[in-house]
């Protein structure tokens, strides 16, 4: 696809009215009247504390006070100069423990300022009013670079890099862009249509995609070859298997595809008795969605108790309300059924005085299930980085598997290559991966300027690339 | 037992609580009512030579979320027959003998215009009479209203004119738009006048509709200038009932107007000098229905003060006015920050850094006072510290509050002491209530004002003009 064309990738969204109909929204959109109230509360803090909780920093207040002064449009480009994702971050962003939870007002009257809410409504009211994305892409440097992964993390460092007139091509393995973005946030949260039109925006400055290519090894260093810098963004590896008996039987699946499948229209329906491996965020996911899909038995199954989970407590609450039930303490030992799944075997578990968990033998039960969903944690996917060409005497330094970068531009320990989002922080939020994206952009920019200085100067103030 | 009966220029009201002449007083069924609601007094709508309104007639003003700040109309006076105002008129004072019905006239300036009006008003049954010197629209233009009350010699004239027949109490309503408000209620006392009301409205232009580029409010495309009112205008009231109340050649009875609605407005009226209240905007806003909450609040209020009527604190502050020359050059107070109350908000620090006079720093959790730093290396420094998502297991922000209160110690602002000079705008936009307080500090200098400092240094009497009457 050439760099001027626009996308239409929010046509190509093939949702289904039954799965629309189910997962409503959790947060609905705020209305005029209610957005300019809410907007007038806001105290106009100054270092707004809610700027400085969020990854992206966008500027909270400047952006409420645009909403109260009638200046829609001004308010969304405030907000999308910092996160050009702004619109689903304004939806999928656990705002409780972010910008919200940081608002002064919690010491106030304790209710802290909608900032979500209030973004979404600048956000919502750019995409209905049909205009431009509000930035326009820097002068051409003749600079490329590859970004490998099409979520979050490529699409903020490419949209800076466009800003500054590098080109982005991006490679994805999926048919649509956004990632986990697009594939992996609750439908309740961020539809799967939201995400696209959101990308379609950002398009608008001319990023190139490359769907369905999958870059190993091999891709990677002819990437490597025929681009001036590479970024990877291409976040985490497939969830962790169980390693127990019966695992292959039809009826196991994992949270990512589970979410994915009926998100992108090919799940419709959970069976009556649905089991989620895990307790984190994306578990709590797997199982809202399950409940949400007909299933009238959801169980979550997790090692330790409530108080270690990983997932926020009001997603734990969330998943209680909606009527998911919770086993503690307790592991998969084996599946049970012959071709398709009927049981879960679990051992019950035990603290050591070391604080190691160990089964109480002779007490394992069957929990009767005909799905069950794993959720406990995603594999890293950065084998293929071993094979990087050695630069400067570095290759991309790796870290448990994670991809180590200096935090401020990105940089890996080969200069040429830069990362952000899952694959270096090991699994955060979309806003998390907006914000290395944007800072690995303007860290991949300046050094190819700072390259072409370089050069300028060898070649005695010859453009060698003019 | 506190009471809120009184008496106003001779006249017995139930209360102080009058409806100013306007749209709340238009007809007799209107000021029934008001009266049923618990208002004590009604000025009648102007009454005078029948006049042909426009349509529209109001604008207002909003200031963040709350409507009608400032209302602004061009509003002639009654548009009804003069026979059926009179006719009403009778009607309520027969129906309601306790209360008082004022009626506000304007007329030609005439001198057997007046008497006629005069006499038609008092044959009605009115209480007293409110000679209309303010409306500051439209009927200007036909030598009434406030092109009267700008011009002391015409004030004087039509009060004489008054006087001559007049058998109630005439009180004068003056208009705020001149520049000295005493000259024209000197003219007024000195021709007998009995009382005073103020303010009338203030010559305005609320706004433009930035679509069509038409002033507000529209006629057929055009605007005129119109008369500002509500609580927008309070401040400029009160000086001006102030001004008047402190010149012994203008004193007299006061009915106060101007952006009241609550009982503490209405304290603070009669607390420079006012013996009735009236209002407009207020009742146009919310209904006749405020009325009770004046009287409610002004009565806790008294009782917990001590007061058992309006005249134990009529002019309690006026006491405390003075010129500028006169105060205390050698009083100080500094700004205070409780710290366990503070949320955190800065804006006392901005408000110091850019309006007031930079000794407000965030240096608390610095290991070092730094009044140096400013708020641009404040906002740059924040703008470059990099924030992830807390995951309670892994938390790469670190732990939670530092320092003793709720707020993080570095968001608490500290005050600089000894470089505040006293202006009070840091505790004036703090959210919090109670939070930064002026606190006295000792100078160790004995009092001195300006007017004491010029006369020490020419060798002179210390001019006493404009000195305050209490203390
Ligand atoms: C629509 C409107 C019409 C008014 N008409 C008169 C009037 O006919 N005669 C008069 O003396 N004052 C008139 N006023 C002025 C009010 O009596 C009063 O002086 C002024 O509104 C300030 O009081 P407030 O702030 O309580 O409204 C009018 C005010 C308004 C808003
Ligand atoms: S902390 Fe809350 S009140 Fe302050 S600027 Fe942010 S949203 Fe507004
Ligand atoms: S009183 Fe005025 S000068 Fe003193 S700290 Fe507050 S704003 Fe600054
Ligand atoms: S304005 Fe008040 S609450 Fe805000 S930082 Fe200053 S002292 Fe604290």
């Amino acid at each position: 696809m050439s760099m001027s064309e626009s996308t239409n990738f929010f046509s190509r969204a093939q949702g289904s009215v039954e799965v629309a109909a189910r997962f409503a929204e959790l947060h609905p959109p705020l209305e005029k009247t209610a957005a300019v109230i809410e907007a007038l509360r806001c105290l106009y803090c100054f270092d707004a504390p809610c700027a400085a909780a969020c990854p992206t920093h966008i500027d909270v207040p400047k952006f409420i006070k645009k909403i109260a002064s009638g200046n829609l449009e001004g308010s969304a480009r405030t907000i999308l100069d910092a996160n050009i994702l702004g619109a689903s971050c304004a939806r999928a962003c656990p705002v409780q423990v972010l910008c919200e939870g940081a608002c002064v007002m919690h010491r106030y009257n304790k209710q802290p300022i909608e900032i979500g809410r209030l973004q979404r409504f600048a956000t919502d009211a750019l995409h209905a009013s049909g205009a431009p994305l509000p930035f326009s892409p820097g002068a051409d440097t003749g600079r490329r670079v590859a970004l490998i992964g099409g979520g979050p993390a490529s699409l903020a460092c490419a949209a800076e890099l466009r800003r500054r007139g590098v080109r982005a091509a991006i490679f994805d393995a999926r048919p649509l862009p956004g990632g986990l973005n697009t594939y992996g946030i609750a439908e309740y949260k961020l539809p799967l249509a939201e995400s696209l039109r959101e990308i379609d925006l950002l398009a608008q400055l001319g990023v190139e995609f490359h769907f369905e290519t999958v870059v190993d090894a091999a891709k990677l260093a002819e990437l490597d070859a025929s681009y001036d810098a590479v970024f990877l963004g291409m976040g985490l590896g497939g969830i962790h298997k169980l390693g127990v008996v019966g695992e292959e039987l039809e009826g196991v699946t994992n949270a990512l595809e589970f979410i994915a499948g009926y998100k992108s229209g090919t799940i419709h329906r959970a069976p009556a008795r649905v089991a989620v491996i895990g307790a984190g965020n994306t578990a709590i996911d797997a199982a809202n969605a399950a409940v949400r899909l007909g299933a009238n038995e959801v169980h979550m199954v997790y090692r330790r108790g409530s108080e270690q989970m990983s997932a926020f407590a009001f997603e734990y609450e969330h998943a209680r309300e909606v009527g998911v039930k919770f086993l503690w303490h307790v592991m998969p030992v084996g599946v049970v059924g012959t071709k398709q799944v009927q049981g879960l075997e679990l051992a019950h578990l035990e603290t050591t005085d070391d604080g190691s968990l160990v089964t109480r033998p002779g007490e394992n039960f069957v929990l009767a299930t005909d799905l069950i969903v794993l959720a406990i944690g995603q594999a890293t996917h950065t084998e293929f980085l071993d094979r990087t060409p050695v630069r400067d005497g570095a290759k991309v330094r790796l870290e448990r598997g994670r991809i180590v970068i200096d935090r401020d531009t990105g940089q890996t320990s080969n200069p040429k290559y830069f990362a952000g989002g899952d694959c270096v922080n090991g699994g955060r939020e979309v806003v998390d991966a907006v914000a290395d994206g944007k800072r690995a952009g303007i860290g991949i920019a300046a050094w190819l300027a700072g390259q072409r200085a370089n050069s300028l100067e060898i070649a005695g103030g010859y453009d060698v690339n003019a | 037992m506190s009471t809120l009966e009184t008496r106003f220029a001779g006249i017995k009201c139930l209360n102080p609580f009058w409806l100013a002449s306007g749209p709340p007083t238009n007809c007799g069924e209107q000021i029934m009512r008001a009266f049923d609601a618990g208002w004590g007094g009604a000025v009648w709508k102007t009454i005078g030579t029948q006049v042909t309104n426009v349509s529209s007639r109001y604008s207002s003003i909003d200031w963040n979320g709350q409507k009608m700040m400032g209302l602004n109309n061009i509003e002639l006076i009654s548009d009804r027959p003069s026979e059926v105002n009179l006719r009403e008129m009778t009607e309520v004072k027969r129906r309601y003998p306790k209360h008082v019905v004022i009626a506000s006239l304007m007329v030609e300036s005439k001198r057997e215009a007046w008497h006629e009006m005069v006499q038609r008003a008092e044959g009605a049954g009115a209480d007293g009479l409110e000679l209309n010197f303010g409306c500051p629209h439209g009927m200007s233009e036909r030598g009434m209203g406030s092109a009267v009350g700008q011009v002391p010699e015409y004030c004087e004239q039509i009060v004489g004119w008054v006087k001559e027949t007049a058998r109630t109490p005439v009180i004068v309503k003056l208009t705020p738009n001149i520049s000295d408000i005493r000259l024209p209620a000197r003219a007024a006392k000195h021709a007998g006048a009995d009382a005073l009301s103020a303010i009338n409205t203030i010559n305005s232009i609320t706004g433009i509709d930035l679509d069509t580029l038409e002033p507000r409010p529209n006629v057929d495309g055009k605007s005129s200038h119109g008369g500002y009112c509500g609580p927008a205008v309070k401040p400029i009231a009160l000086n001006m009932v102030q001004q008047v109340m402190s010149d012994p050649q203008a004193v007299l009875p006061m009915s106060g107007i101007g952006g009241i609605g609550s009982w503490q407005d209405a304290a603070e009226y009669i607390l420079l000098g006012a013996g009735t209240v009236q209002v407009c905007t207020a009742v146009m806003h919310y209904g006749y229905r405020i009325v009770e909450d004046m009287g409610d609040g002004l009565l806790a209020w008294m009782r917990r003060k001590g007061y058992e009527s309006l005249s134990d604190f009529r002019g309690l502050s006026l006491l405390r006015m003075c010129d500028w020359k006169h105060l205390n050059l050698n009083f100080k107070v500094v700004a205070h920050i409780d710290e366990s109350k503070c949320i955190g908000c800065e804006l006392c620090y901005t408000a110091c850094w850019d309006g007031a006079h930079q000794c407000i720093h965030l240096d608390r959790a610095l290991a070092a006072p730094d009044t140096m730093r400013t708020p641009a290396m404040v906002a740059e420094e924040s703008s470059r510290r990099i924030s992830t998502t807390p995951i309670a297991k892994l938390d790469l922000n670190g732990g939670g509050v530092q320092g003793p209160y709720v707020t993080p110690l570095e968001r608490i602002p500290r005050v600089d002491e000894e470089h505040c000079v006293g202006c009070n705008l840091c505790s004036l936009v703090c959210p919090v209530p109670e939070c930064i307080t002026m606190q006295r500090v000792d100078t160790g200098l004995v009092p001195e004002t300006w007017a004491e400092r010029v006369a020490a240094n020419d060798g002179t009497e210390v001019d006493s003009a404009g000195k305050c009457a209490g203390r």
